[in-house]
């Protein structure tokens, strides 16, 4: 059974249609970079998979032990304040709020989880640390393990590589490659350029006037070379 | 010290500038973390404007007041969020319009005294035992609030974004701080004044800021920070006879800038 199956999905933003059809399937283990051009509706799809937008027709359908609240989800650059006065783990925990349904305080579980996602990425050390204090690529990593917080089976991540720099972006995409190969984890990544070297997954979720569709990343490569 | 609460209305201002600055404090860190500080004085610029208009129309000013804030509250939450207008622009549009309208109400209205000084800068006098009443509700109602939806609060301050994917409410939130938020400086700018009750929002958690660096740090200081300055504000008016609203703002000014020098000296 697939991990996620997009049937004929309409999104609008206002009163504008941004994607007309989007249809394809992820299978589990799945790693998808979701290329377009700018404004051609990247974080829009993303948002309607993760239920941010209501769509305008079509479906969404999530396989087994997935729904749209336990989807990690890393949001596009760093949208929290530097200044917010925040420890590692208070933001990593956050990311359990998914689980909770309607009790109000999290337990030993989710607590331990938290920290299973620092250490996951070996940041267990900074969780006593101030989120402002961090460095760029040190938030980022923490954003990511509140994603794992979120979720077992699937990440989305928009545009994560945004605001590192060249090494601090191949960092981050090894962790990605190392989190969906031994965590079996599905990604699906908005890259912010066609560049080759940011297409890292199995698969290419290509937008083109309103249209996504998968491809397997050597035959999109192959199509667009 | 202990003779000033000999008085009636001593008593009563303590009890609901207490209650106003628990509130203030709590509703105050999400509002400044999520940069919206300037609500707060857009909305107690309305309620100074709502409390004008019933004055002038004989009826009764805390009535009028609540519903027509709360609606004022919702408005202006939407437009702050709201990706196509300033929303700056249109709390300061808000602001100015309100207090406009609130003048120029009492200063047509011949025969209806009223003064405008104790609405701009507040009146220890004005406590009455129905607001007393009402704000303990609002600190008992805010209080809870922030015991059980705590982390959610907390996931919706940091990133309203990502809390929405994982599932919460925000929309229902942003209702209730509305909401609440209107109570707040409804019940707190009589004591304290329309002009003045905006900074009883902000200055607790600026200061909390300096001092904590984690979410819940910065939540208990800053409740802490907000009695603390309402009661040595409330006394130090008592015995200087100086207007109660304008010596608590400056005992936060004063905690403020006393928090700015201990970062200082912490880091150097």
């Amino acid at each position: 059974m697939s991990l996620l199956s997009v049937k004929k999905l309409r999104l609008k933003y206002g009163e504008q249609i941004i994607i007309k059809d989007a249809s394809f399937t992820l299978e589990p283990g799945d790693f998808a970079c979701v290329v377009g051009a700018n404004g051609s509706g990247k974080s829009t799809l993303i948002k309607g998979i993760l239920g941010l937008i209501k769509p305008a027709s079509g479906a969404i359908e999530f396989g087994e032990g997935l729904d749209q609240t336990k989807i990690g989800y890393l949001p596009q650059d760093t949208r929290p304040d530097a200044n917010f006065p925040a420890t590692v783990e208070e933001i990593v925990l956050s990311g359990c709020l998914g689980h909770m349904k309607m009790r109000p305080f999290y337990c030993h579980h989710e607590k331990k989880h938290a920290m299973e996602s620092l250490a996951l990425l070996g940041i267990e050390n900074l969780a006593k640390h101030s989120f402002a204090n961090l460095s760029g690529g040190q938030r980022q990593k923490v954003l990511l393990a509140r994603s794992l917080s979120a979720t077992k089976k699937l990440l989305i991540l928009d545009e994560p590589s945004n605001n590192l720099d060249y090494k601090s972006r191949k960092d981050f995409y090894k962790t990605l490659a190392k989190l969906n190969k031994d965590q079996h984890l599905a990604i699906i990544m908005i890259t912010h350029d066609l560049d080759a070297d940011d297409l890292i997954g199995n698969k290419v979720i290509a937008i083109e006037n309103g249209a996504a569709t998968i491809a397997k990343t050597e035959e999109y490569l192959e199509k667009y070379k | 010290m202990i003779e000033m609460f000999q008085y009636a209305f001593m008593q009563r201002a303590l009890i609901v500038g207490l209650c106003v600055a628990i509130c203030a404090a709590l509703v105050g860190v999400s509002l400044v973390l999520r940069k919206n500080s300037m609500i707060g004085d857009g909305l107690s610029h309305t309620a100074f404007s709502a409390f004008a208009l019933a004055t002038v129309l004989g009826l009764a000013p805390l009535y009028v007041a609540l519903p027509v804030v709360i609606i004022a509250s919702f408005f202006v939450l939407r437009l702050s969020q709201s990706k196509k207008v300033h929303g700056d622009a249109a709390i300061a549009v808000l602001s100015a319009s309100s207090l406009a309208i609130g003048t120029f109400a009492i200063s047509v209205s011949k025969g209806v005294n009223i003064d405008l000084n104790s609405y701009l800068f507040g009146s220890i006098l004005s406590a009455s035992w129905a607001d007393v009443v009402m704000s303990i509700v609002l600190a008992v109602i805010v209080v809870s609030l922030y015991l059980f939806a705590y982390h959610r609060i907390f996931a919706i301050t940091f990133d309203e974004e990502f809390a929405k994917s994982v599932g919460v409410k925000t929309s229902i939130y942003d209702a209730i701080f509305a909401a609440i938020c209107s109570c707040t400086v409804v019940l707190g700018m009589r004591l304290l004044g329309s002009l003045l009750i905006s900074s009883l929002i902000i200055f607790p958690t600026l200061t909390a800021m300096r001092l904590a660096k984690n979410f819940k740090g910065v939540v208990f200081a800053s409740v802490l920070i907000s009695i603390v300055a309402f009661l040595i504000g409330l006394a130090l008016s008592y015995m200087l006879a100086t207007p109660t609203g304008a010596t608590v703002v400056l005992v936060n000014l004063a905690a403020f800038i006393l928090s700015l020098l201990l970062e200082k000296t912490r880091k150097s």
